[in-house]
């Protein structure tokens, strides 16, 4: 590889060519500050738009001042990353933004983990000048099941149309007008609940300031907590447990299930349940449903359609029914855990605690956005009391938490409730990208061949490949399996499903990068994203860690079959734990 | 804002399918297609916007950033005669302005705006080289010279179908 040698801050460095400033600086150990510039190595994505100027260094020779996050180094070049000159121009840029910003910092959702607030510490900002005659720029709110949209507190780095249009391809919102006037917004400025947005809520874990935040259910949940009449009781996603700590300064991939037990009890929890238990259920369920058309398929059936898609993911749900409405006989009917469990417990458990349906309030904890808005649909309704009454994300938990005087890193470990609270190893793994496909596997090989799978890490499915492929002898019968995360990627398997040409048995997708570990209620990982890496391994841990590793050996889903719902896909099973998919392309609902 | 309903035929459709392939269906082709397009409509309401959308295989909201970015790009249509005023300095300083104000009571709309009848459009332009008669107003392909704002109601009334 072609070297370039350069001096920068009056040390030389030799880097490869083609290298920008930035990062040339960066393996100096110098941290050049940037605000609009995103760089997620292990996804691929690199966003410099070099539209802030945050970043701008001196360059010997050269008149003006130099983006350095996309200016590449050349031979010989003299680099100052803090002269007087770059400091003053960093501080007007700065000043520049903040002088068309809202100053409510203190009642922000971002504040603590806004970028800006935290480069305007940074740069050392005391004043805004001629803050009496600037002009603001203004723009409605936007508010959806999930997601906030407040563009007064926009600052136009537009990492959200790069999530939202080349990583995830969904293309819900583009830069629009120009100058002062310009937002970044729906087609025709429509909601963003009109719009293509599938609720990924990616564009929410990159945006840099609070224009972008979760629709805030805890103060809802601090009510029902209190209410003497209501027995509340709350489910947590897999993903949650491996990052819940990072929001308390333990590092990324510390496991913290136990403590996080402890914590929702001493919030007032009655009972404490894991979404693992209903991943084995849904094992159960779409594990069956997989083999029972893999079956008709192989004996000739051609009414029964191949490659069956995964269906947890409440993102890619919404994904294929906007985009993909002539495949919508293809996923698994299976419903999500999150409304298996929601289900089950407001028919099941319920009549076990006797308590009535509209009392018993169920709460979801979720790394995702898609699951507030998944909670809503009226499919998951009975006479309008929903299933899930609502779900809230890792950093609403972290916050609540935080605000109970809990200290989560001091306490002891408990474990979940019975009966709901069960699970094996293959639930756990739910919670990242081939997880789902890998625990269906260890269920199906069994179920299929009759005999005991002997090793149950299934190595060939995991890793945070865009898209991987492998194939699987289920003793003599190969199964192929492709597995997808980031709905640009999905959009690869689907192309290739409808043009005819998937070789694929079984699809796993899930809409966010890494899976549900890399969610958009997890805490923000502000562009490093080696968390979501460690994160992916303390989840394999976890199900390493556990005793049962097979969804069809938790002893709770064979008594809940025998007490209560029969057989895998029995009546009972239909009505409480499949669904139906529906046409949602979006005819354009025009401007206000 | 309102918007006059558009409902596209299947030739129109074809039409700006025609246009996206002249261009190979090239998404970087976008501001050249949206030109050719406006020149075939007139304007660019939302559901031509979904069929170029489509046809280059972008986001209808990337389509409505460029639309909106541009000035000469526009999403409302033009009235059956449009009215363009010369705010070019010779009409300027013999009272285009006054003009323009009065056209603006009269048809309640502002400039850019169509009334809601889709009779009058109200554009300015800089200059139609006939200074001499300024202050100029064109309706359609008619010149009007030394308009006053008390001509304007007769103006209008020639127009009253």
């Amino acid at each position: 590889m072609e070297k370039v040698k350069l001096n920068i801050d009056n040390k030389q460095v030799e880097v490869a060519k083609g290298t920008t400033i930035f990062k040339a600086a960066k393996q100096m150990g110098i941290d050049i500050p940037v605000l609009c510039y995103m760089h997620l190595e292990d996804l691929g994505i690199e966003h410099k738009p070099g539209g802030c100027r945050i970043c701008v260094v001196e360059v010997e020779g050269r008149r003006n001042l130099a983006p350095s996050c996309s200016t590449e180094v050349a031979e010989g070049m003299v680099v100052k990353t803090h002269s007087v000159r770059v400091l003053n121009a960093r501080k007007t840029v700065m000043e520049l933004i903040l002088s068309d910003h809202p100053k409510d910092c203190l009642s922000c959702a971002k504040s603590g983990k806004c970028d800006l607030q935290n480069m305007a510490v940074k740069l050392g900002i005391r004043d805004i000048p001629n803050q009496d005659i600037a002009e603001m720029s203004t723009y409605r709110m936007d508010f959806s099941p999930s997601l906030i949209r407040d563009m007064d507190k926009c600052i136009m780095c537009r990492r959200c149309e790069t999530m939202c249009n080349d990583f995830q391809t969904v293309g819900a919102l583009s830069a629009i007008n120009r100058g002062f006037n310009s937002v970044v917004a729906p087609a025709f400025e429509m909601d963003i609940e009109d719009s293509t947005c599938t609720y990924c809520g990616q564009c929410v874990a990159v945006c840099p300031t609070g224009a972008l935040t979760e629709v805030d259910h805890t103060n809802q949940l601090i009510e029902d907590l209190a209410n003497p009449e209501k027995t509340v009781i709350v489910q947590t996603a897999p993903a949650v447990r491996a990052a819940l700590g990072e929001e308390f300064d333990m590092p990324a991939g510390t496991s913290v299930t136990g403590q996080m037990v402890t914590a929702l009890r001493e919030l007032g929890f009655d009972y404490v349940f894991d979404t693992d238990f209903a991943a084995d259920l849904t094992i159960m369920e779409e594990g069956t449903e997989l083999l029972d058309r893999l079956t008709k398929h192989l004996n000739g059936d051609k009414s029964v359609k191949l490659p069956i898609l995964t269906s947890c993911c409440p993102s890619w749900v919404n994904f294929f029914e906007q985009q993909f409405i002539d495949m919508l006989d293809i996923p698994s009917t299976a419903r999500s855990p999150q409304q298996m469990f929601g289900a089950i417990a407001k028919t099941y458990f319920a009549d076990k605690i006797n308590v009535k349906r509209e009392n018993l309030v169920v709460v979801s904890i979720m790394p995702c956005l898609a699951k507030k808005y998944e909670c809503q649909r009226d499919e998951f309704k009975v006479d309008g009391n929903p299933d899930v009454d609502y779900s809230i994300t890792t950093r609403e938990l972290a916050s609540l938490i935080k605000r109970a005087n809990i200290n989560l890193a001091i306490l002891e470990k408990q474990d979940f409730d019975a009966p709901l609270g069960e699970s094996t190893g293959a639930g756990v793994i739910f919670g990242v990208t081939g997880g789902v496909i890998e625990a269906a596997t260890r269920t199906a090989y069994e179920l299929h061949t009759g005999k005991e799978l002997k090793k149950v890490d299934f190595e060939e499915l995991r890793g945070l490949g865009g898209i991987r492929k492998a194939t699987i002898d289920f003793d003599g019968l190969p199964i192929k399996i492709g597995i997808a995360h980031g709905l640009g990627n999905a959009r690869k398997l689907l192309e290739d499903i409808r043009a005819g040409k998937s070789e694929f048995h079984a699809i796993e997708i899930m809409a966010c990068p890494g899976g549900c570990i890399g969610g958009g209620g997890q805490p923000l990982h502000h562009g490093d994203s080696s968390v979501i890496q460690k994160r992916f391994e303390a989840i394999y841990a976890e199900d390493k860690g556990k005793k049962l590793r097979k969804s069809h050996e938790n002893p709770y889903i064979t008594k809940l079959y025998e007490e209560f719902l029969g057989k895998p896909m029995s009546e009972k099973a239909h009505h409480l734990l499949h669904t139906h998919y529906v046409d949602k392309s979006k005819k354009i609902i025009y401007m206000k | 804002m309102s918007r006059i309903k558009f409902e596209l035929r299947k030739d129109q459709i074809d039409k700006i399918n025609e246009i996206c392939q002249s261009f190979n269906n090239e998404a970087g082709e976008l501001i050249n297609v949206l030109h050719k397009v406006q020149g075939t409509f007139g304007y660019l309401p939302a559901e031509v916007q979904e069929v170029v959308a489509k046809g280059l295989n972008i986001p209808v909201a990337k389509v409505y950033g460029v639309v909106t970015f541009y000035s000469y790009f526009t999403m409302t249509p033009k009235g059956k005669h449009p009215i363009s005023i010369c705010t070019g300095t010779a009409c300027y300083v013999r009272g285009a302005e006054k003009v323009l104000e009065e056209f603006k009571k009269e048809l309640k709309a502002e400039v850019g705006e169509t009334t809601p009848d889709g009779k009058f459009s109200i554009a300015c332009l800089r200059c139609v080289g006939a200074c001499g008669l300024a202050p100029v107003v064109m309706v359609g392909d008619k010149t009007y010279g030394r308009v006053a704002p008390e001509m304007v109601k007769d103006i209008l009334a020639e127009y009253a179908d």
